[in-house]
């Protein structure tokens, strides 16, 4: 690491070789060349902010939890992190270079995230950081990135009222994933009452939010309950009676981690068929189908924007890429798919931008297409986060998900909606 | 929030939902009995009593996927068995446990909080470098899901009889051996006082460990029946450890009785408010109600008479 850091620092300290370097990047008919038939750049014309490239090799950060309560949830993500950079490594790497990647450990523990943070920016001066899985660890980490001016890409889900220059959202903020399997439901169900089910945190509450102005301001329908529970709660047989009191017809969960599993099983057990009562949650992918069971949550609805089940040819590549590096048996959730894209995205923005600088990296950033994304087609807005479709799926018992909707657009993202707030 | 129901409808409602409160309170039972055999009889603050119940879990795992791929056809049994095997793991895994690491702190009792926090942590990251990180999901024989038409409108769980079953089945057979048996006897020497019951010929370090023992094994039975209604995964044991302590202390340290008798009392709250008001504050509600009682009433419920 101590020569990487020398290795730059020669590059700046030389404003002769600096200054000619700026000058023949001027040169057009340089960057009219087809890319690749040149040896890579050299370091200095591409780092000039003593981020860790070498001529060989440039340093990426995964920052995740591989240990703690979250590891359930955030090792999918490293797996995808891992498998992306693999396979951008054996197509040749980034501007000529090779990612080495650098992991830190979370640990479910939000103070230990910005910790970290700060590590990979600072001591490791990663050039870009894939990770954080909750909003908690992101908001945690979000004032080192912009201290440091690093650059993290962000695979979850989230609740949106956000936008950083030093984010890239990957997952969906809420209005894309929610809006649109409201209408759905609503339309294809008939539904007319709602009852709604969460955590007790700012992820579900800000969704049900969304979800409730949406209900009764747009379908102008009703919500008979909205319901929230610790964290961690276990015993769902109360609000269970509530739903056989108020009869809703579709019940809307956003409930997190282990109560999930508790929720669904006692569900089961409590008689509601989910055959006949409709379900709709945007809280469970594959990943969570394993701990709750198929035989205990077949016909609930999902909308997420990835399911392991599409068909589309980049999926169908995807997924066996998948399973031959991390084993048979694993499952592919909206999230994992989303860290996949992280790195893709931050390498054409590099390619993109001739650097790997973060500022330059940044602007290049907005109106990037990925062609070859799992889920099919996205592409980054301006507002950092990303243009993509919105799917309701429906759970089977072998622990896969059926599609029976996709928003035939994009959908645009929009972190801050207005009449939503 | 009654006047669009009909009377049929409500009352129905309020079978099911005292139903519930009764499940509430076996399934407290039965995660509190454990620690209170182990705290209350023997002062040790077991943190780890959370990660005891998922071992319970992690065994009733490996017993349906066991039974599932080589003995098929006594499946719909399985789970009497892993519940067996459970008591067995946990308990030998709790003697284990007193003989390394407690017996040594038997006169600190502040430290057993570290030690077994610490255990707690070791036995999280065993868990998840063995099973993996993720749940796992545990498939129930067919009878145990579902439930039971009582009227047209009322259902009554049959995962939730079954916790019942085995909650009166265990706190009976706990009560007996206690206040029956010849080794009973000798806990409930060693306890009073165990300079005194050593003169009198009581090997107090196997009694020690045999109730240590007892308490985990008891937890692994509880992590074993929580399979039907719970997740199990490294951490899940976590979900468990407040409300059981929150169990133990409320209802007076050293009481059986005071045990179940706070179990009650806080299962009746909860639930009840469950129903009435939302999930979150039903929780704040019962918790300022404990704490309220827990200031008028420092040494819990339920005290028994000790000479210290």
């Amino acid at each position: 690491m101590a020569k990487d850091t020398r290795d730059t620092e020669t590059g700046l300290g030389s404003p002769l070789r600096r200054k000619l370097l700026m000058g023949l990047a001027g040169v057009p008919a340089l960057a009219m060349m087809p890319r690749g038939a040149f040896a890579a750049p050299p370091t200095s014309a591409v780092n000039t902010t003593g981020l860790a490239v070498t001529d060989t090799e440039v340093t990426v950060g995964i920052l995740h939890s591989a240990t703690g309560t979250m590891a359930i949830s955030e090792t999918g993500s490293i797996q995808a992190e891992k498998l992306a950079i693999e396979q951008i490594n054996a197509a040749g790497g980034v501007l000529g270079r090779k990612i080495k990647i650098i992991q830190e450990d979370g640990a479910s523990d939000w103070p230990t995230f910005a910790e970290k943070a700060k590590k990979l920016l600072v001591n490791d001066k990663c050039a870009s950081v894939m990770g954080c899985w909750t909003s908690a660890s992101r908001k945690a980490a979000l004032p080192v990135f912009e201290q440091y001016n690093g650059l993290l890409y962000y695979p979850t889900f989230y609740e949106g009222l956000e936008q950083s220059k030093n984010v890239i959202y990957t997952g969906q903020e809420a209005t894309q994933q929610i809006l649109e399997s409201l209408n759905w439901v609503a339309k294809e169900k008939g539904a007319k009452s709602f009852f709604m089910i969460g955590s007790d945190y700012i992820w579900p509450r800000t969704s049900n939010k969304i979800a409730r102005k949406h209900i009764e301001n747009v379908l102008k329908t009703k919500v008979v309950g909205e319901e929230y529970f610790p964290l961690g709660h276990t015993q769902f047989n109360s609000v269970i009676n509530k739903l056989k009191l108020t009869k809703p017809d579709v019940i809307f969960t956003d409930v997190v981690g282990g109560s999930n599993v508790a929720f669904y099983k006692q569900l089961k057990a409590a008689g509601i068929d989910l055959s006949k009562q409709t379900l709709l949650t945007i809280s469970v992918t594959e990943d969570e189908i394993d701990g709750i069971g198929g035989e205990n949550i077949a016909g609930a609805y999902s909308c997420m924007k990835y399911f392991q089940s599409l068909k589309n040819p980049n999926n169908e590549k995807f997924v066996p890429a998948f399973k031959k590096m991390w084993g048979e048996k694993t499952v592919i959730g909206d999230v994992t798919q989303a860290a996949y894209l992280g790195p893709f995205l931050w390498k054409m923005a590099v390619e993109k931008a001739g650097s790997f600088d973060v500022d330059k990296v940044v602007a290049a950033s907005p109106g990037l297409e990925f062609k070859e994304a799992p889920e099919g087609y996205v592409k980054i807005h301006p507002n950092h986060h990303l243009w993509s479709k919105t799917r309701v799926a429906r759970a089977k018992t072998d622990g896969q998900f059926e599609v029976v909707y996709e928003s035939p657009e994009l959908i645009e993202p929009n972190p801050f909606p207005k009449g939503y707030q | 929030m009654f006047g669009d129901y009909s009377i049929g409808d409500l009352s129905s409602i309020f079978v099911m939902q005292g139903f519930a409160g009764l499940i509430l309170f076996s399934v407290y039972v039965l995660m509190a009995l454990g620690l209170a055999i182990i705290f209350g009889q023997m002062g040790v603050i077991n943190m780890a009593h959370g990660e005891f119940m998922i071992l319970g879990a992690y065994v009733t795992y490996l017993c349906s996927s066991f039974f599932q791929s080589h003995l098929p056809s006594l499946f719909p049994i399985y789970f009497f068995v892993a519940m067996g095997l459970a008591f067995l793991a946990s308990g030998a895994m709790g003697m284990l446990v007193e003989w390394g690491l407690i017996r040594h702190l038997y006169k600190r009792p502040l430290d057993t909080l570290l030690a077994t926090w610490g255990l707690s942590l070791i036995l999280q990251q065993a868990y998840r470098s063995i099973f993996g990180p993720r749940e796992v999901g545990v498939e129930l024989p067919s009878w145990m899901m579902g439930s039971v038409q009582v009227t047209d409108t009322i259902e009554v769980q049959i995962n939730g009889l079954f916790v019942m079953g085995v909650t009166i089945v265990i706190t009976l057979g706990v009560a007996a051996l206690i206040f029956y048996s010849r080794f009973g006897q000798q806990i409930r020497a060693v306890m009073s006082n165990r300079t005194m019951a050593g003169a009198v010929g009581i090997d107090t370090e196997r009694v020690d460990r045999l109730t240590f023992g007892l308490g985990c094994g008891i937890a692994g039975i509880a992590g074993s029946a929580f399979t039907m209604i719970g997740s199990t995964g490294p951490t899940s044991g976590q979900l468990y450890i407040v409300d059981t302590f929150l169990i133990v202390v409320f209802g007076g340290a050293a009481s059986l009785l005071g045990t179940i008798a706070s179990a009650f009392s806080i299962s009746q709250t909860q639930s009840t408010l469950e129903f009435f008001l939302s999930g979150s504050m039903a929780k704040v509600l019962t918790l300022l109600a404990v704490v309220a009682i827990l200031m008028l009433r420092p040494q819990g419920l339920f005290t028994l008479k000790v000479r210290r």
